[in-house]
């Protein structure tokens, strides 16, 4: 149970404040509504670049790292298709010092023409170090255009290729600044040893005069239905094979989230799980087998992954997980697996629940879902599904016409 | 509200920091079990679940079967003589319980996280696979398969080349510090050498339990009535095997990787354990070289010449022995400019003093990321066997303290003179040069 109260600043900047008197800590979360989906074609990998320069220096702080460190704190981002999120974690009694550095970049920042520079270099060695010099690596970079032809899911947050990194302006920067980093396009969540109404008053004074305002968002354009099978195949100087079938299925927001993650986690969450059971231990077909469900805040995928066995064909291994897939589409899952995965999703959340930035967070993403108490109240949405609901999305998700497969193969 | 709150803050001036205080460490409670074993607990946290870690020492390692140690911890649940590798996962599973190990060169660990309600039908699975576990032959091959292939994977990869030939090269082949597995020391495994590993090493005298989240008044008793009988008794442990300390008569190493777009770098050396004087000091200088995102390699290599995603250094204590290290991956086609960057910035700290703006900063992170290491009872507890490991207690954190807030410039410098000495340490490049 993580208990909050939220606020609105006098500029549209949705505030929730989540105290802990157990912490001398302090985390202050911003989260961003802006992610790789709200990128031009042409221009990908922009949100993520962006993310790095929000360390470049704002309007009247050259440099964010320094005070932060002075005042004992530490900080990183991150950014994924749906959002931007900013983070730092410092002593509870040098919180102010985090409302004046986000606030200023908020405000605006620097745009140093020598931070862009930078920072593309640094985020094309990211491209290499991550996607490029590691087998496997690219993956995801053939798997999206692959199960999406229209929706910007298409590409990665790292973009569709190093050149349009490189192309990167200055007023680029600019635009995309002025365009999606308003207080209105932001949720704010501070938390740990905090007093309320001393951060409501902090907020007001560093952010609440922070007057710009967001315009319009992109509507996305939506997946058109599949139907037809696609399949992709690729070599790499890579020791073996893998496989990736990627399904449509519903978004973060859906009612069916909860259905479809638990029938995830039936089969392959632990040890005791059907697809690890089926196809490593019994039939020995791969070494590793996952399923899980992206999230993602537009229509996202079930992707079933697994690196096969030396010597095993690529057409068998896909037989061997289709099959698997269609007993949980014809035969109800056991009350001991639904009760297992409900157990594990219960645990999860308490687990989870003792970090202090991962409680932000999660409030930050409840908030930006329309309802911050979804971070208690899931719990309840989650032990609601019933054996039925799972058959059901197994049946509308795991259809033939609905697959995208990538097989990912060794050229060795 | 009143208007004063809405006039627009001064933004050029940053708001007062204050030092950083609470740094009082909660401390670990000692006790045992009815057979002697050691209990070392913290209990703070809201929640109502509990970390229960059994941490037993690698007492024994032979290079011709280096891949044992590991390969018996994380088959202790493939099997027991009671219940099938697939039982013991439901049992788990059912509970919503997380069954974790870890192994490092000295210790291997099993790890059960569990709501306390569950705490009651767990502890005795644990209890079988500590004691009657069989490792069944079939669950050997499906193991040795997927190691094999992991490696093989591994192998692909310029960072964890360098990582394990880096450790080679500081240690020799003879120890567990340096050893670097290979695919063939999976094929030497098999269920008898396993059984009389697992024997050996897995018994009450070799073993620490480790506690951590609310603990109540039922949780000792329960502890005693699966752990502390003294029907998992071995006779008294023998001296460790452990093997010779030998590092690699040249300094200098270059691994080429075909094809590769960044090449991995390593520079480092041997280094002592946490336990001596000089290590605290050390900590700071590491901080202000390598350790932080403001470090000297971040803002030359990565923030001014943008050759890396990332470069960061480290000192690591291990039981025997520490090392320090530098790591990156940068692009090929600048291996040597960043080479050349990151010898410049260590001699820089040889022979300038540190500002001290800049000390006073890393001094803060540093106070503020201690304050983060102690924050809730995972934190506290793993600070305590952090300790425990190297034969330290408490009173090192009071050295600790007292030496960032009194280290100045001049030592720090005296530091880098007397450990960076660039003839000691070994550079290592994975890729293209």
């Amino acid at each position: 149970m993580i208990s909050f109260s939220r606020h609105i600043l006098s500029n549209g900047l949705p505030l929730i404040v989540h105290e802990d008197p157990s912490t001398p800590l302090a985390t202050v979360n911003i989260l961003y509504k802006v992610g790789a989906r709200d990128e031009d074609p042409s221009r990908t990998g922009f949100a993520h670049l962006f993310e790095h320069l929000m360390f470049g220096g704002s309007v009247n702080i050259p440099e964010y790292d320094g005070p932060l460190q002075i005042a004992g704190g530490d900080n990183n981002a991150f950014t994924n298709n749906d959002i931007t999120n900013y983070y730092c974690t410092l002593p509870a009694n040098n919180l102010e010092t985090a409302f004046w550095l986000e606030s200023d970049r908020m405000l605006s920042l620097a745009f140093s023409e020598k931070s862009l520079e930078v920072q593309r270099q640094v985020v094309i060695e990211e491209f290499k170090q991550r996607y490029l010099n590691q087998p496997y690596g690219d993956v995801w970079l053939l798997l999206r255009p692959l199960a999406y032809k229209v929706h910007p899911y298409q590409w990665a947050t790292i973009g569709k290729e190093i050149s349009h990194i490189e192309e990167a302006t200055l007023q680029d920067v600019r635009d995309f600044f002025f365009r999606y980093y308003t207080p209105d396009n932001a949720v704010m969540v501070v938390a740990g040893g905090v007093k309320t109404t001393e951060v409501v008053e902090l907020a007001e004074k560093w952010f609440g005069t922070i007057q710009r305002k967001f315009e319009k968002r992109l509507t996305y354009p939506q997946e058109p239905v599949q139907t037809e099978y696609r399949q992709l195949r690729v070599e790499r100087d890579i020791p073996f094979d893998s496989i990736y079938m990627a399904y449509h299925a519903c978004s973060r927001l859906d009612d069916d989230f909860y259905s479809t993650d638990l029938m995830t986690d039936v089969l392959s969450r632990g040890k005791s799980s059907r697809l690890y059971n089926a196809l490593v231990k019994e039939k020995k077909l791969f070494s590793d087998v996952q399923a899980y469900l992206t999230g993602d805040f537009d229509k996202g995928l079930v992707v079933v992954e697994g690196k096969l066995i030396k010597g095993v064909s690529v057409e068998t291994a896909e037989a061997a997980i289709v099959e698997e897939l269609e007993k949980i589409t014809t035969t109800f899952v056991s009350e001991v697996e639904l009760d297992r995965a409900k157990n594990k999703v219960e645990s999860t959340i308490e687990f989870s629940e003792m970090d202090l930035s991962g409680r932000a967070l999660a409030l930050a993403i409840a908030d930006y879902m329309g309802d911050p108490d979804l971070v208690n109240s899931e719990l309840k949405r989650y032990a609601a599904v019933t054996k039925e609901q799972v058959m059901n999305i197994a049946k509308q998700v795991f259809r033939k016409e609905n697959c995208s497969v990538l097989h990912y193969l060794s050229m060795n | 509200m009143t208007a004063s709150t809405h006039a627009l803050p001064d933004r050029s001036i940053p708001p007062a920091s204050l030092p950083v205080r609470n740094l009082m460490v909660t401390q670990a409670e000692i006790g045992n079990l009815n057979n002697g074993m050691p209990v070392y607990s913290v209990n703070a946290g809201f929640q109502d679940l509990i970390r229960v870690e059994f941490l037993f020492e690698n007492r024994r390692f032979r290079p011709e079967l280096a891949a044992l140690t590991a390969a018996a911890n994380r088959l202790l649940s493939e099997g027991t003589t009671r219940h099938s590798a697939l039982q013991l996962a439901e049992m788990i599973d059912d509970v919503g319980a997380f069954l974790e190990t870890e192994e490092s060169a000295d210790n291997c660990s099993v790890v059960l996280y569990t709501l306390n309600k569950h705490l009651a039908s767990t502890l005795p699975i644990v209890k079988e696979m500590l004691t009657l576990a069989v490792f069944p032959e079939s669950e050997v091959g499906v193991y040795r398969k997927k190691q094999q292939q992991r490696l093989a994977v591994e192998n692909e990869r310029v960072n964890s080349i360098a990582r394990r030939k880096f450790n080679q090269l500081l240690f020799g082949s003879s120890n567990p510090y340096g050893y670097m597995v290979e695919s063939t020391d999976f094929d030497r495994l098999d269920t008898a050498i396993l059984q009389e590993y697992h024997q050996s090493q897995y018994h009450s005298g070799n073993c620490v339990l480790l506690l951590a989240g609310k603990i109540h008044d039922s949780t000792l008793p329960l502890l005693n009535q699966h752990f502390g009988g003294n029907d998992w008794q071995q006779p008294a442990p023998s001296q460790p095997v452990f093997g010779e300390i030998v590092s690699d008569a040249s300094k200098i190493h270059f691994l080429h990787k075909e094809g590769a777009l960044q090449s991995a770098i390593r520079i480092g050396r041997r280094m002592m354990t946490r336990a001596h004087e000089d290590y605290p000091g050390l900590s700071v200088l590491n901080t202000v070289l390598g350790g932080y995102f403001g470090s000297r390699l971040m803002s030359n290599i990565r923030e001014d010449k943008g050759y890396t995603y990332g470069i960061g250094s480290a000192l690591v204590s291990l039981k025997r022995e520490g090392y320090f290290f530098i790591s990156t991956e940068v692009g090929a086609d600048v291996t040597s400019a960043a080479l050349a960057e990151i010898y410049k910035e260590i001699e820089i700290l040889q022979h300038e003093l540190v500002p001290k703006e800049e000390l006073y900063m890393v001094r803060n992170y540093m106070l503020g990321s201690f304050l983060k290491g102690i924050d809730g009872p995972f934190a506290l507890l793993d600070r305590f066997k952090t300790l425990q490991l190297s034969g330290l207690d408490y009173s090192y954190f009071e050295r600790y303290l007292l030496k960032l807030e009194t280290i100045g410039s001049e030592e720090i410098r005296d530091l880098a003179r007397k450990y960076f000495k660039k003839e000691d340490l070994y550079e290592l490049v994975v890729g293209v040069k």
